[in-house]
């Protein structure tokens, strides 16, 4: 047998190797719902930008397309809501793909301090819509709004200062308030999930 | 030579893909115990009393005064366990109004990375009426091979220990069906006659 052979032989079956090691690990405690369907891409950079946002700062606005079909913009809830904007690194990923569904639970805490969620990636809406679908248990909506920030790509992620070097976005939270004010920032390592009641705690403070 | 090189390669290559995948299921096998793990005794006195604990401090799935325990792996990130919750809650339902199961067989359900406001999230959404733990930092997740959720494990406590006579990922259809396939699997019918 040839040596190239060999290597070609060789190479598929690493592959298939990585791919299946990949597909049953449910590192982070991944969900059933989404198994052999995550791409998982190892530990990454915890953080891989610089924030051009800070406490205090008015909330750039912005108009994003949500999945729903509607478009979103920030000061619309400007006197009316808090806004959370929970920004994901990328659909189908394995911290990403755990993070919205237990949001989807909390409507009844956001509810109470008077806040909205707005979930927001780089992911362009056919690819969101299908990766939500996912995220419930019955196959139906979010209850809150999911705004692709794909085109020109990244550019909300980019004013936030929260776009990496790679394209995708940083695991983010921003509280706003009522005023438009950004009250809370946490540039999460990419990573990790946030701990719902760190955020809650923020909420409570408005 | 170069041959028997990457043949030799190519053998140890599928080892390892086998090893990788060994690893990464569950780390306890059917018959056997589970690795040791710790939890907290329940605040709640119902549910203190539910599993037959007092005082405070940390208990062993061995602790639990049942005949059986089943548990569920969750999280309250995961959409089949909130799925799977209502169908868990009338399993419960169904072992508390059996005179013959009650107090033989207890639920109780650790939740993956999952802190206690979380897992209180969880419990207060779906009124989860069996004892909850967390286990914030995933230890007991990896030490049980790092599970997807939900997953449910049932042990037979017996002579200070247990035994494992159920393992597998995912929910079920019927709670009926699946308290009969508990009953069957661990004997538990057959002792108690």
């Amino acid at each position: 047998m040839k040596q190239t052979n060999l290597i070609a032989l060789v190479t598929p079956v690493l592959i298939v190797c990585f791919m299946v090691g990949a597909g049953y690990s449910g590192l982070h405690g991944g969900s059933a719902a989404f198994e052999h369907a995550i791409y998982d891409p190892g530990d990454l950079k915890p953080k891989d930008s610089t924030l051009k946002v800070e406490i205090g700062d008015p909330a750039p606005d912005f108009t994003l397309p949500a999945v729903s079909g509607e478009h979103v913009t920030l000061s619309q809830f400007e006197g009316k809501k808090n806004v959370v904007l929970s920004f994901v690194p990328a659909a189908w990923t394995p911290v990403c793909s755990d993070q919205w569904p237990g949001y989807n639970i909390a409507k009844g805490i956001f509810d109470h301090h008077d806040t909205i969620l707005v979930g927001i990636t780089v992911d362009n809406i056919p690819t969101l819509f299908a990766w939500t679908r996912r995220m419930t248990p019955d196959d139906s909506t979010l209850w809150f709004p999911v705004l692709s920030d794909f085109w020109p790509h990244g550019a909300v992620a980019s004013r936030y200062g929260i776009l990496r070097s790679d394209g995708t976005s940083e695991r983010a939270l921003f509280v706003i308030d009522k005023k438009g004010i950004i009250r809370y920032i946490d540039v999460h390592n990419i990573n990790e999930r946030p701990p719902l009641e760190t955020l809650i705690r923020q909420l409570e403070k408005l | 030579m170069k041959t028997k090189f990457f043949l030799g390669l190519i053998t140890l290559v599928v080892i390892l893909c086998t090893n990788t995948a060994a690893t990464a299921g569950p780390t306890f096998q059917l018959g056997g115990e589970l690795p040791s793990f710790e939890l907290s005794v329940p605040t709640d006195e119902a549910h203190k009393e539910y599993l037959g604990l007092s005082g405070n401090g940390s208990f062993t799935v061995s602790d639990i005064k049942a005949e059986v325990v089943i548990i569920e792996i969750f999280s309250m990130y995961c959409p089949h366990c909130q799925r799977e919750a209502p169908k868990i809650n009338d399993l419960y339902q169904l072992i508390e109004e059996n005179e013959q199961l009650r107090g033989k067989i207890k639920l109780i359900g650790v939740g993956a990375g999952n802190s206690d406001f979380e897992v209180n999230v969880f419990r207060q959404t779906y009124h989860v009426p069996f004892p909850l733990f967390a286990d914030e930092r995933f230890a007991i997740h990896k030490a049980l091979g790092e599970l997807r959720t939900p997953y449910f494990i049932g042990v037979k406590i017996k002579n200070g220990g247990h035994e494992i006579f159920y393992s597998k990922l995912g929910g079920f259809e019927s709670p009926e069906a699946f308290l009969q396939s508990m009953v069957d699997r661990s004997g538990l019918k057959r002792e108690g006659k």
